[in-house]
């Protein structure tokens, strides 16, 4: 039985990774999780200059899924490399590193010092819905979303993944736009724009008004895009939507993912990446499936 | 487990987990409810610990979804924990000094812990909002007790600043826990009397383990692990000295 998949010439010893911004650089999970256990692990974005992030209330709970508005708070990619980099490289893992910017330029000062790395993937992050510049303005419109991948694709030394939004009106279209503009794989989905608003204090529940949804609320919009994406372009997809268990990450598969990453319900449950990573090779055994590519895009 | 309602919406619940051994003052764990739909951790702070029988105290509020579900767990039920976190009250920084020990409201329980291992003059100063109070027979126990009430039911009426002002009381360090306004206005008692405060702080979270950033609070430094002017609550506080963060 082999669970190995090969995305865009990396080969990863089984398809599950960690979503960007739920499992920190690896480094927070390391206690509850055996790195080695995992396809790959994708870090929180990583900037060109550390980021504050948005004020508190950053995290709501909302019935099946929680609301998020960190903002991209991160270190930036001299601590990245100093610190978080050298804890990823002490495992068999591969490693992602998701980027984020403001400005194209930005973004391919990360992806050029991470040239010089020998970080696996890249993944580009242009869907995150928290931050008023960057972000999200690069993966809503096709243009925008050819030009910044072409711009990385000319410095980028790594495959490069475009983590899309589904805050758009045609997810085929937008995976179509990254591929011809040469991306090697997208991931989908990122979060769904969303808000709460608390009642008895007659406020919004994040100080950012709005959030990004995710949990098990989302799931069944990630497996139709992921299906729709898939169907749409050549290149891998990875696919990334409120998996809570084996069994959810199967379904994605099934709809055409190559790969999977499990997100929020890492802080429902801090073992779960393992045990999505053991539940799917039970599913392989219980039907006599002996290679994971038999189940990628098994459903048409 | 066991548990028992001790005032309106607050329940007093015993684990018996093998966290209760290492649980420190001012650390907190976080239960998981069982109900799919309300899937994140609730960070809940350590009341008490009972080395003997290995159990672990906690008193909470009902604040929602989770903790409702929490009140309905009856003796021999299970619930998952993670814990311990955070790095609690530092005890050295007040041994054998006179100290102010401040809770309000929720923030009441974690005192208890403290009161019972802190090596100094105690003055254990608790703001409730009326007569419905709680953990006060297990809190004058450890040290002087000091009452403020907002209704004026019970002790000093008003909160616990108007308790210290009205008893006269002086300390040279101080411990709290509590609603913001109550810290904040700890943080300007301790800048005016030029005394540390070590302020427990809340925040909601998603994950306890340091990985969401949701749960940050402004720091005066850079946050040696951010890079920037946050630090997380659950992973470098959930204490933090009154000057060091922007609350």
């Amino acid at each position: 039985m082999t669970t190995k998949v090969n995305i865009a010439g990396v080969e990863f010893k089984n398809p599950v990774m960690t979503a960007s911004g739920t499992f920190g650089s690896g480094m927070e999970y390391g206690e509850f999780v055996d790195l080695n256990k995992l396809g790959a692990v994708m870090t929180k974005g990583v900037a060109n200059v550390p980021w504050v992030g948005n004020p508190t209330p950053r995290v709501a709970e909302v019935y099946g899924g929680m609301l998020n508005a960190i903002g991209l708070q991160n270190p930036g990619i001299d601590v990245f490399l100093e610190r978080d980099y050298v804890f990823l490289k002490q495992y068999d893992t591969k490693i992602i590193v998701n980027v984020c910017g403001k400005t194209v330029e930005d973004y391919v000062e990360v992806v050029e010092r991470l040239g010089e790395t020998e970080v696996d993937m890249l993944e580009i992050n242009v869907s995150c819905p928290n931050v008023k510049e960057g972000a999200i303005a690069f993966g809503q419109e096709t243009g925008a979303l050819c030009h910044i991948t072409s711009e990385i694709r000319k410095k980028a030394k790594q495959p490069v993944i475009m983590k899309l939004s589904p805050n758009v009106v045609d997810i085929g279209e937008m995976a179509k736009a990254a591929e011809a503009s040469g991306a090697d794989a997208v991931s989908l989905i990122n979060t769904i724009t969303g808000m709460k608003i608390d009642i008895h204090k007659r406020a919004f529940a994040l100080a950012n008004k709005t959030g990004g949804l995710s949990g098990p609320a989302i799931k069944p919009v990630a497996v139709r895009m992921v299906y729709q994406a898939a169907n749409a372009v050549k290149i891998p997809v990875i696919g990334m939507g409120g998996i809570a268990n084996a069994e959810d990450a199967i379904e994605f598969l099934l709809a055409g993912a190559s790969a999977i990453a499990v997100g929020a319900m890492n802080f429902v449950n801090p073992y779960l990446t393992e045990e999505v990573v053991t539940g799917i090779e039970a599913y392989m055994e219980r039907y006599g499936v002996t290679d994971i590519k038999e189940l990628i895009g098994a459903v048409k | 487990m066991s548990q028992e309602k001790i005032a309106p919406d607050i329940y007093d619940m015993w684990l018996e987990t093998n966290l209760a051994t290492e649980a420190k003052p001012g650390q907190f764990i976080c239960l998981y409810p069982k109900e799919e739909s309300t899937l994140l951790p609730r960070p809940i702070s350590v009341c008490e610990t009972d080395l003997q029988r290995g159990r672990l105290r906690i008193v909470y509020r009902i604040a929602g979804k989770g903790t409702a579900e929490f009140s309905t767990y009856q003796a021999g039920d299970t619930v998952d924990i993670l814990g311990n976190i955070g790095n609690g009250f530092p005890l050295a920084e007040g041994a054998g000094k006179k100290a102010f020990l401040i809770g309000g409201g929720i923030g009441i329980p974690p005192i208890l812990q403290l009161a019972k291992e802190l090596q100094a003059e105690k003055q254990i100063v608790l703001g409730y909002r009326n007569g419905d109070t709680f953990l006060l027979e297990d809190l004058e126990q450890h040290g002087t007790v000091h009452i403020a009430s907002e209704d004026g039911s019970i002790g000093t009426k008003g909160n616990v600043m108007d308790a210290i002002r009205a008893e006269g009381l002086q300390a040279e360090v101080i411990y709290a826990c509590g609603p913001m306004p109550m810290l904040r206005a700890i943080k300007a008692y301790a800048t005016e009397q030029g005394i540390p405060a070590y302020l427990s702080l809340e925040e909601h979270m998603a994950c306890g383990v340091g990985a969401c950033l949701g749960c940050v609070v402004k720091t005066k430094e850079v946050d040696h692990h951010s890079h920037v002017h946050n630090a997380r609550i659950c992973t470098e506080g959930p204490v933090f000295e009154a000057q060091e963060v922007e609350i």
